[in-house]
């Protein structure tokens, strides 16, 4: 779908605006630059027990700047748009270079490596702008109702929350790159809340979300879900420590997958952030694991034409049938590395680093239940919480909520357990990927087993 | 800023009715370095301003913001805000009289301006204290964050109160090797204080934690999966409380009865040793505010006395749904969000159960809690988690080996039930956390005395 003509009308000004920052920057003593500059309107809203709780409307705008001078590196940012006030930001931007200290690798990409087309992604949806506060509350309101009229053991709402966001952008630098991107994307939650024994209560949490308004899934089938994932932990319980094999659903993976791009990203590699760092090359996986980034997929939520310093984005397989193919990399973490570039910079004028697109463990062949079949004792999570997991070593343990396996099914709910083993050790360990994989968020996974992991429970 | 303006705003945001409105205004600025591997890499930092816009009507709220100080922006926020209460009668005349806030910080010179040099110097001293340690230490990276912030809240009820609030952090980050092991640790401090902070906690002092910790982990064997006793170190494991206990008593979830506290008050909660408080008057701590984002001077709340619940934490729409005075509890990440209620400093007093070693002593197996990255709550069903950084094992009383980080999981309600011993040793973490709520990051502080709770669920690899 094409951006609306008033859209790039925007843009273009933001184009202008970021193509002038670089001039001025440039004129006041910068060496390289890059200039990204922002534009968004947002609408939040929530409802509980059907009432309006929260209307929130914005419209926002800023300006991120990177200088470098004499390999002296500075960045900033200001959301004061008019031209005096600009003018003095500039100058304070490269007065703070003077203290940082030269660094040869920190010099942008050649000019040569820019991208000079840009790809379009069909990011922008022209209806998402035009929904108004009456109609976010409507949706919320029947997202609400369907949970709350979902089972009489409902008891309480958290409520449910409608937002839609859009935003265009515009990124030019010293080397001669000018982009402008433009993208929406709105999102409907609910959580329901179910009254359980000892005062203790059980929360069901359910959410849609898409970059283009009609492929949002229908409120009423997004808060009975919400419902009956706070019926389904009714009776939770604790289990006895043990070694089980796990099963992950497409959300709990997620979060695996999570950790993995979050040891590949350059920064993390040359800091000795990541277990993974010297293991380029090595089989980290079974054969039938891949995991890719790739920001082409249109109207996917990580998706984009050009990086943070305007190189053309490309797909990049980090684990291909299990070997460990490349990191993600920006200008500075490749050359630290000494390793080609992968377009993996983020923003556009603030800290170089690295950063993901759309992350994802490509699908499997076997369907979500058939991961069950065959597991005599078993752990099938959901849910897992907390922070648990350090980078360097890749040690892995975090709080788990989800059902007990018995004879290849789900029988009772279990929580206030957690899970644990070294991140290293669980990739090689998976055991299937199912085929249940969605791109509601940039990062994704669908279900995978797990051979083993400690469960801590009584 | 001028009364009269704020006045004319606030009649304009009541214009369609609504019971309420408020404008929050915050001129921000901060100044960042980050140093890596013995280097400045860059200097950052930026001014950020602007006005929030809140409408109440009942119980609901319309909040729209301008990224400016001018009064024409600031209407149209107004206006949009206003819409939540169309249909309602033109809005009164307004009032506001200038506040005093109580002065519970201060910097002499705020860390945003201290010299650039200055600052620098003290990311050298941490990185040089952390290479010294040994020669085991293969890498630090080091950064310093200051941030000022200049606020002012008016509002329809007659407030027009100003504050400002420094801040200052040190993050410390060490890499230690020994053959094909690699181990981390890290160290961070700060409140709301300028550099003199450093007068008491020299920058070289993180450093060198930030490398003991990575060493100790060096020799770090897997931790042990399932129950047992669990000895708190005084300090950080105040983020137990923050988790087990804080978040379950904001109001809003127990408005929305969403909370295992919910109808609770009066209730023993807690063992009879635990004293819970929320204490936004601690001078210089990272949490502490002389004034709450909605304009209320805070007071110190007593949340669980002798184990029973005593108090939510109210903002100005729970208090008026409990029938409470306001207590100033209010907080909010920016001018871009509407408050709620959040903790400031959380922490449990004092008991008479002695020393560390007096309460390691009692535990024939079990683990002893030292250094904390974070937690995190459900606060339905109050299951709570908190991962360890450095921890060790007890054997008979005795500390025998260091154990590789963990989570640990409970239930707050449980948990605080089974603390059987409180020592005399309480201590401040040093400014470090950051809670956040519904996307919304506030500095908070904690603290705790050494406690001993009986069972927790230790989730290491070992069964």
């Amino acid at each position: 779908m094409p951006v609306p003509r008033r859209t790039e009308r925007r843009m273009q000004a933001l184009a202008d605006l970021a193509q002038h920052a670089v001039e001025r920057l440039r004129a006041l003593g910068a060496d390289h630059c890059e200039v990204g500059v922002a534009s968004g309107r947002e609408l939040e809203v929530s409802v509980r027990n059907e009432a309006p709780e929260l209307v929130k409307e914005a419209l926002s705008s800023g300006m991120s700047v990177r200088v470098i001078c004499g390999e002296r590196v500075a960045t900033s940012s200001t959301t004061d748009l008019d031209p005096d006030a600009i003018e003095g930001f500039f100058c304070r931007v490269l007065e703070m270079a003077r203290l940082s200290e030269p660094d040869p690798l920190a010099l942008p990409p050649d000019p040569k490596e820019l991208a000079r087309r840009i790809r379009s992604l069909d990011l922008f949806d022209p209806r998402t702008d035009r929904i108004d506060a009456a109609t976010a509350l409507r949706r919320a309101q029947r997202a609400e109702r369907a949970a709350r009229r979902h089972d009489r053991r409902i008891t309480a709402s958290e409520g449910a929350s409608f937002g839609r966001s859009s935003a265009i952008s515009a990124l030019a630098t010293s080397g001669g790159f000018l982009g402008t991107a433009a993208g929406t994307y709105q999102s409907l939650a609910v959580q329901a809340i179910a009254d359980d024994e000892g005062g203790k209560k059980r929360s069901g949490v359910y959410w849609t979300g898409a970059r283009f308004v009609e492929e949002l899934e229908p409120p009423a089938a997004v808060g009975r879900e919400a419902a009956r994932r706070a019926l389904r932990f009714l009776g939770a319980r604790k289990i006895e420590t043990a070694r089980l094999p796990v099963v992950f659903d497409r959300e709990a993976a997620r979060s695996l997958v999570g950790l993995v791009a979050s040891c590949v990203l350059g920064d993390a590699v040359y800091r000795g952030r990541s277990f993974l760092a010297g293991k380029l090359g090595e089989q980290v996986a079974p054969s039938f694991v891949t995991i890719v980034d790739d920001p082409h997929l249109p109207r996917a939520p990580g998706s984009r034409a050009y990086d943070g310093e305007g190189r053309a984005t490309r797909k990049n397989v980090v684990i291909r049938n299990g070997v460990l193919e490349t990191f993600l990399l920006d200008t500075y973490s490749a050359r630290k590395l000494d390793q080609p570039p992968t377009a993996s910079a983020a923003g556009g004028g603030s800290i170089p680093h690295a950063t993901t697109s759309n992350f994802f463990l490509r699908n499997g062949r076997k369907k979500p239940a058939s991961l069950l079949r065959g597991i005599d004792r078993g752990l099938y999570v959901v849910r897992m919480m907390g922070f648990g997991f350090d980078p360097v070593t890749g040690n892995f343990s975090r709080g788990a909520e989800g059902f007990l396996i018995e004879g290849g099914a789900c029988t009772v709910p279990v929580g206030e357990i957690t899970i644990s083993r070294n991140l290293g050790e669980i990739l090689a360990d998976i055991e299937a990927v199912a085929n249940d994989l969605d791109h509601r968020t940039a990062i994704a996974s669908p279900s995978v087993r797990v051979a083993e992991m400690t469960v801590a429970g009584t | 800023m001028d009364p009269a303006f704020a006045e004319r705003v606030l009649a304009r945001a009541l214009a369609q009715g609504g019971d309420f409105a408020d404008l929050y205004f915050e001129y921000r600025r901060s100044a960042s370095l980050s140093m890596e591997d013995g280097r400045i890499r860059v200097a950052g930092g930026g001014v950020d301003l602007g006005v929030g816009v809140r409408v109440v009507a009942g119980e609901a709220v319309g909040y729209a913001y301008a990224e400016s100080l001018e009064e024409d922006e600031i209407a149209e926020a107004a206006d949009t805000a206003a819409r939540i209460a169309r249909g309602g009668g033109g809005g009164p005349a307004v009032t506001v009289k200038r506040r005093r806030a109580p002065v519970r910080y201060g910097a002499e010179i705020s860390a945003v301006d201290a010299d650039g040099a200055a600052r620098v110097a003290l990311l050298r001293q941490a990185d040089r204290a952390a290479r010294r340690a040994s020669r085991r230490i293969v890498r630090v990276d080091a950064s310093l964050v200051a941030v000022h912030k200049e606020i002012l809240v008016a509002s329809s009820d007659g407030a027009f109160v100003a504050d400002r609030q420094p801040m200052v952090r040190i993050g410390v980050s060490a890499v230690a090797r020994r053959g094909r092991r690699t181990e981390a640790g890290s160290s961070g401090g700060g409140g709301r204080r300028g550099l003199e902070y450093f007068d008491e906690v020299p920058a070289s002092f993180h450093g060198e934690e930030a490398a003991r910790v990575a060493l100790v982990n060096l020799d770090a064997r897997p931790a042990p999966a399932g129950q047992m006793p669990v000895v708190l170190a005084a300090g950080d494991a105040g983020i137990l409380l923050h988790e087990a206990v804080g978040h379950g008593l904001e109001a809003d979830f127990n408005r929305k009865r969403t909370s295992n506290y919910t109808d609770r008050i009066g209730k023993k909660v807690a063992s009879p040793r635990v004293t819970v408080i929320d204490d936004p008057t601690v001078p210089g701590a990272r949490g502490s505010i002389n004034v709450d984002d909605e304009g209320e001077v805070p007071r110190v709340h007593r949340l669980i006395v002798g184990g029973k619940l005593r108090n939510y934490m109210h903002d100005r729409i729970s208090a008026r749904y409990f029938g409470r005075k306001r207590a100033g509890s209010g907080r909010r990440e920016s001018f871009r969000h509407p408050p709620m209620p959040r903790m400031t400093n959380t922490y449990m007093e004092a008991g008479e159960d002695g020393t560390e070693e007096d309460i390691i002593r009692t535990v024939s197996r079990g683990i002893f809690a030292r250094r904390f990255s974070g937690g995190q709550v459900n606060i339905s069903n109050g299951d709570f988690v908190f991962s360890l950084v450095e921890g060790y094992l007890i054997e008979n009383g005795r500390i025998t080996a260091p154990l590789k980080g963990v989570n640990l999981i409970g239930n707050g309600p449980a948990a605080m039930e089974m603390v059987s011993m409180v020592g005399s040793d309480f201590r401040f973490s040093d400014g470090m956390w950051t809670c956040g709520k519904d996307g919304q990051s506030v500095p908070v502080g904690v603290g705790m005395p050494t406690i001993k709770v009986d069972a927790l669920t230790v989730g290491g690899t070992e069964v």
